[in-house]
């Protein structure tokens, strides 16, 4: 089961248990195999009921899917999670602190250690926001980190996930769904709570409320509607924090200030954890064909009367030519070491790495700068000739418009396969609030790569989920 | 409560509703058409019957021949028809997603499984013999959802709403059900109030599912004039005119409360129910049953755009 070429969460080379999977790994041992099988069954039911799907693009015959569910959790022991917390912390901390000073000062790029033209050229970067004080200086308040690790202690991030994360409610839900199925390990393990994530986004929410706002905060969801892929996530949160869950028509500006039209007519909003994207926010800011956003808001939140969750133009720090950079910003404003590490980057525009990057496609892999879910990707690995050829083509028509990074070896984790029990790659995105206070709840989304060898896990290409297990000392 | 939320609690009750009534429709249809002999399998009373529905327009432009198979197959799986039950349930279920943190999740998971369920079945597996059964799986799919909502909602305007929209279609639902009669033709040899007559009578009894709590009220054969007045005016009948009216005038009153304002539909609706509590079968017959009946509608229509009018609706 264990492949020496990666390092496996549970067992180690010999064959015996790693320590945080002791009580898992003897439950596991003592299962018959019709459990497991019946298990999983019993988890796309609940699932299934319970509406949790997902919308697949350029999928004609079938608009909504389960996302596949892994029933083995996936295990992460106190003292780990603290270093990772930890690491965490320090990054959204300095990405936030990059943020209001690219929308200020730009000291930074005075300071010559991050050059100007990847901050002005930059698409993601918006000039809308200059000078702007956002409620407690906070740019982005709702991040999911992307992590992999490779080893024992080696914890790589891959995306800082700093605009409209999304996944929330799968890490909630998966959690609800193995309390049904497994109540007797939650008994065995100290398994750490997320079911907090909901109150703790409420708080954040309304830590961040217009300075103007007096009294409890009137908070929304802004959604594109139930045809969104992620329209059950918007839903769900609404419903678990408590607040109106609004489309863009719902919503209307009027003397600066936001309103949404009830039963009794217009009522004031305060805070908007919008999940539409920055260019459909505001057609008279943005997009003037967005049919999805509010008229006036942006006027509105510049106003101060009311705040974006998260606040337009935060993509420019998750940016993936501005990753390359998170060490030094980390360093810039805090004076610290990264406690987690960056994945080295390849700059294809440089004519030396783009030699290295076109002899070595077969070791690396290339991403679309713009690109996400895993669309316009290129595993080295797990490639053919005729792919590697065509990202040759590519690389060399538009060099900026991709990175490229080594394949990172993905630890694995015990997953329930259709042959039994077996290893697949995993990461993990955590999710942290940042507010009055940073929280990070304790585990987050693991997703896996369900066909035997993959290391893309991305559900639009036959990923799963699994139940992130933190443990308490 | 957003205008738009109380706009698709309202309508996602009306649909479950509505798809229970046309299964309550059909079945009406179906077990009359049994007891014709046609020729070429054509049916005269699924010919009525959606006249009354109002869908024979659309079923004519894309069917020659009323038979039991195609009129069941456009009834229940036919998505060209606005009013099939699987157009129904599919717009009851877009409005209770696009309302779900407004409901319960026993409410969702009772829509939505009906629906995947509904949505797997293959057309011939229940045309035929197993029409009868399905369509008791879909008035017992519409109980259940209705379960759900009384057992597990919160008594505010959410629910009057909910509950307002499932009186309004009932009460439009039960005249169409009883209007079916007025489109069958009796045969040249029979007389009103003869056997056939009386069959058809009781045919509309039993679609409302009220053939034995008639006997509990009238202790009496079936007679036209008690079946309409069972279903048009007695309160203690969940499925009369009466009885719907005055569900949607106490929710509406509800909301008036909820609100601490008045609102214009709740007067118009008492005007509906003081018209019913003050008719009377003689009105009703001399007016004319089918003019009554039309008239009933028409007003029930316009209470629909005063409510959504007093609530924004949009």
């Amino acid at each position: 089961m264990s492949d020496k070429k990666y390092f496996d969460e549970m067992l180690n080379a010999d064959g015996s248990v790693r320590d945080p999977y002791r009580i898992l790994g003897e439950w596991l041992e003592s299962q018959p195999r019709q459990t497991l099988k019946q298990l999983s069954r019993d988890a796309e039911t609940i699932f299934r009921r319970l509406g949790i799907t997902f919308a697949v693009y350029g999928s004609t015959e079938a608009t909504e899917r389960l996302i596949p569910f892994d029933v083995i959790p996936r295990v992460i022991s106190a003292a780990e999670w603290r270093r990772l917390e930890k690491g965490i912390e320090q990054r959204v901390k300095a990405l936030n602190m990059f943020l209001y000073d690219l929308y200020h000062n730009q000291e930074i790029v005075r300071a010559g250690r991050i050059p100007e033209k990847l901050i002005v050229q930059n698409e993601a970067f918006c000039p809308q926001m200059m000078g702007l004080n956002p409620p407690r200086g906070i740019y982005s308040h709702i991040i999911g980190v992307d992590i992999v690790r490779v080893g024992p202690d080696d914890f790589y991030v891959l995306e800082d996930n700093l605009r409209t994360p999304s996944g929330v409610s799968y890490m909630l839900e998966d959690r609800e769904a193995m309390m049904h199925l497994v109540p007797d390990l939650f008994h065995k393990l100290k398994v750490a709570p997320v079911e907090t994530y909901p109150e703790n986004l409420r708080r954040t929410l309304e830590s961040v409320a217009p300075e103007s706002c007096t009294g409890s905060p009137n908070l929304v969801v802004l959604t594109p509607g139930i045809y969104n892929s992620a329209y059950f996530e918007h839903s769900f949160l609404a419903d678990q924090m408590g607040a109106t869950l609004c489309e863009g028509h719902d919503l209307f500006v009027e003397g600066g200030k936001v309103f949404m039209r009830t039963t009794l007519g217009p009522e004031r909003v305060d805070v908007i954890y919008r999940r539409i994207d920055d260019d459909y926010l505001d057609p008279l800011t943005f997009r003037p064909d967005s049919m999805l956003g509010v008229p006036g808001l942006f006027d509105a939140y510049r106003a101060g009367n009311v705040t974006l969750i998260n606040a337009p133009g935060t993509g420019i720090a998750d940016d993936k030519a501005v990753y390359t950079y998170v060490p030094q910003i980390i360093e810039f404003y805090l004076g610290e070491k990264p406690i987690l590490k960056n994945v080295p980057t390849y700059n294809c525009s440089n004519e030396d790495e783009r030699a290295y990057v076109l002899e070595h496609l077969e070791e690396l892999v290339v991403k679309e700068v713009h690109g996400s879910g895993g669309y316009g990707m290129l595993v080295g690995p797990a490639s053919t000739k005729k792919m590697r050829a065509e990202f040759a083509e590519k690389i060399k028509a538009r060099p900026d418009n991709y990175i490229v990074q080594p394949t990172l070896a993905l630890s694995t984790c015990p997953t329930f396969t259709g042959k039994g029990i077996a290893a697949r790659h995993v990461d993990l995105r955590p999710f942290v609030l940042v507010g009055d206070k940073i929280r990070i709840t304790p585990g987050g989304l693991t997703r896996v790569a369900l066909k035997e060898g993959s290391l893309v896990v991305n559900s639009s290409q036959g990923g799963g989920t699994k139940d992130t297990w933190v443990l308490e000392d | 409560m957003l205008g738009r939320t109380a706009a698709s609690l309202f309508w996602m009750s009306r649909y479950v509703e509505r798809a229970e009534n046309i299964a309550r429709l059909l079945e009406v249809g179906y077990r009359m058409s049994l007891t014709e002999r046609s020729e070429e399998g054509t049916s005269e009373y699924l010919a009525s019957m959606m006249l009354a529905a109002e869908v024979d327009e659309d079923f004519a432009k894309k069917h020659e021949v009323t038979d039991v198979a195609s009129v069941a197959h456009f009834m229940l799986f036919d998505t060209d028809n606005p009013n099939s039950v699987k157009s129904c349930l599919e717009k009851a279920r877009t409005n209770a997603k696009a309302v779900r943190t407004a409901i319960t999740s026993d409410m969702w998971e009772s829509l939505n499984s009906t629906w995947l369920h509904f949505s797997q079945i293959q057309p011939r597996q229940v045309l035929g013999n197993k029409l009868p059964g399905f369509l008791q799986w879909v008035k017992q799919s519409s109980h259940e959802f209705r379960g759900a909502l009384l057992g597990s909602i919160l008594r505010d305007d959410g629910f009057a709403f909910a509950q307002t929209g499932g009186f309004i279609e009932r009460a439009d639902n039960t005249a169409r059900i009883l209007d079916v009669k007025y489109y069958v033709l009796l045969p040249r040899t029979s007389m009103v109030g003869g056997d056939v007559d009386i069959q058809q009578w009781t045919m509309i009894l039993r679609a409302a599912s009220a053939h034995r709590a008639y006997r509990h009220v009238y202790h009496d054969r079936y007679k036209a004039w008690n079946i309409a007045d069972f279903l048009i005016f007695r309160k203690e009948m969940p499925r009369s005119l009466a009885f719907c009216v005055t569900s949607v005038t106490a929710m509406l009153g509800m909301l008036e409360q909820v609100y601490g304002e008045p609102s214009s539909c709740h007067d118009d609706a008492i005007r509906m129910a003081q018209h019913l509590t003050t008719g009377s079968m003689d009105k009703v017959f001399s007016e004319g049953l089918h003019e009554y009946l039309t008239g009933f509608i028409a007003s029930n229509n316009a209470l629909t755009t005063s409510i959504s009018e007093s609530y924004n609706f949009y």
